[in-house]
């Protein structure tokens, strides 16, 4: 993917309800650092619900007019482009939108269903996309700390990858873009085994034992492989993934407790940011960056 | 649905393979004997957490994800008993938060998820923390144009 150059970078902004939620310091931080690499987001005006995952897995239609309601907005607001952090949201509003523009039948039905006519395919982008747009030379440019004493394990859960051929940015098993990410941070990254295996997602509080059991797989292969912090790109892979972590200690008697960051924050570190100032604080894992030692306490 | 020849790559790769009571391709394989109530009836398609892994492995490119959705659907609209009632609980009190407000209410989604399942003290742990961390907002975060939603709701009711 070619990074876009010269004059001001703007892209348009679905936060999708977990911004403004459970995840408000991966808005925080994915604002502070965007503006510090001077890339600017205009935030989608009167956006809604993507639709999740409860919207696809009972009502096809509602689902599609959920996410398209974004969509139209975006259009009618001029974007050409949108980045959604949620990987959720950001797989919702692609696939809707594919569907859209692929299948006749879909696409008179959504616009008999807004009242609208689409005819302009709006760029969807993750947060992996986004920084590999900006390029990680300016990541690199901008570097004020070398985090060389974190060894990262890069989850990327279900949603940022696949499916491969509509998301068409990066492998849908073996995806190395937020390698190449954090280790423009000065990070290093591990190879292991557990980056695209599901946290149980949208199960967190139906089957919560479910979620429990798989993320802790997650964390545990990623302590196998030497890593001392995990880096995400999703709200709800790291509400599974931290938060979480507090009904593992119960479940797994010896958990012990293990830093997730979002790929945001590690950046922000990067650019010498502090943890208060990233949101980092808001974590139920806590998380110190020092120069030479993590320390890692109990939230 | 003839793309499937039953190979089990979805059902390997299935990271909750193990709580279901049938395996995600033995619902295709009944669903392609023609043997419907019971595809239908099952756990499976409720446990499915939409992961996409089946999709992207299918040697053939069955989309057993979407599948998936759709014997979903389809039990609702038969009203078949659905095994995973609180799957199926926390669903609908996520939709009618949208349905109401435009966007997600945690708040409100989990006071009508345990009004609905009864489960008032699962979360009690974590629930403090997120106020005192002001994750969860007390009101919701309301869209202007709640209208808009709200028809989208009312076109693609099936009730």
């Amino acid at each position: 993917m070619k990074p876009l150059t010269g004059g001001n970078m703007r892209f348009g902004y679905y936060p999708g309800c977990s911004q403004i939620s459970s995840a408000k310091e991966y808005d925080l931080s994915l604002k502070k650092v965007i503006g510090n690499l001077g890339v600017s987001l205009d935030e989608l005006d009167d956006w809604s619900c993507c639709g999740a995952t409860s919207g696809h897995v009972t009502n096809h239609k509602l689902a599609n007019g959920l996410a398209m309601r974004n969509i139209m907005l975006a259009d009618h607001q001029g974007l050409d482009n949108i980045v959604a952090p949620c990987a959720a949201c950001y797989n919702r509003l692609i696939l809707s939108q594919y569907e859209t523009f692929n299948h006749p039948e879909i696409k008179s039905e959504i616009e008999e269903l807004l009242s609208t006519k689409f005819e302009k395919d709006i760029g969807i982008f993750n947060v992996l996309e986004l920084f590999m747009k900006i390029g990680l030379g300016k990541i690199v440019e901008n570097r004020k700390r070398e985090l060389s004493n974190l060894n990262v394990a890069c989850y990327y859960g279900c949603l940022l990858v696949r499916p491969a051929d509509i998301t068409k940015f990066d492998d849908a098993e073996e995806p190395t873009s937020m390698e190449r990410i954090v280790e423009a941070t000065g990070a290093k990254t591990v190879d292991w085994n557990h980056k695209v295996e599901c946290c149980g997602a949208a199960h967190s509080i139906a089957r919560r034992d479910i979620v429990v059991d798989l993320s802790k797989k997650i964390i545990d292969d990623a302590i196998a492989h030497g890593a001392n912090v995990m880096v995400v790109a999703c709200p709800m892979c790291h509400t599974n993934l931290d938060m979480r972590q507090r009904t593992m200690k119960k479940v797994y008697p010896g958990h012990k407790e293990f830093p997730v960051l979002y790929l945001t924050e590690l950046v922000g570190l990067s650019l010498g940011m502090n943890e208060k100032e990233l949101g980092i604080d808001l974590h139920y894992i806590d998380f110190k960056y020092d120069d030479n030692i993590i320390k890692n306490t109990v939230a | 649905m003839s793309l499937c020849y039953q190979c089990g790559k979805c059902s390997a790769g299935c990271p909750i393979r193990f709580y279901m009571d049938i395996a995600p391709n033995k619902v295709v394989r009944l669903i392609q004997l023609g043997l419907y109530d019971e595809a239908l009836k099952s756990s499976t398609p409720w446990l499915c957490a939409g992961c996409l892994t089946c999709s992207a492995r299918c040697p053939n490119n069955f989309d057993l994800a979407k599948f998936m959705d759709a014997v979903r659907e389809i039990a609702l609209e038969k009203g078949v008993e659905v095994k995973e009632k609180d799957i199926l609980s926390f669903h609908e009190a996520f939709l009618d938060q949208i349905k109401m407000h435009g966007r997600s209410y945690e708040v409100g989604l989990v006071a009508e998820y345990k009004m609905k399942t009864l489960n008032l003290l699962q979360d009690v742990d974590s629930a403090p923390g997120m106020f005192f961390k002001g994750k969860l907002g007390i009101m919701p975060h309301n869209i202007e144009d709640k209208k808009s939603v709200r028809d989208i709701f009312k076109k693609t009711s099936k009730k």
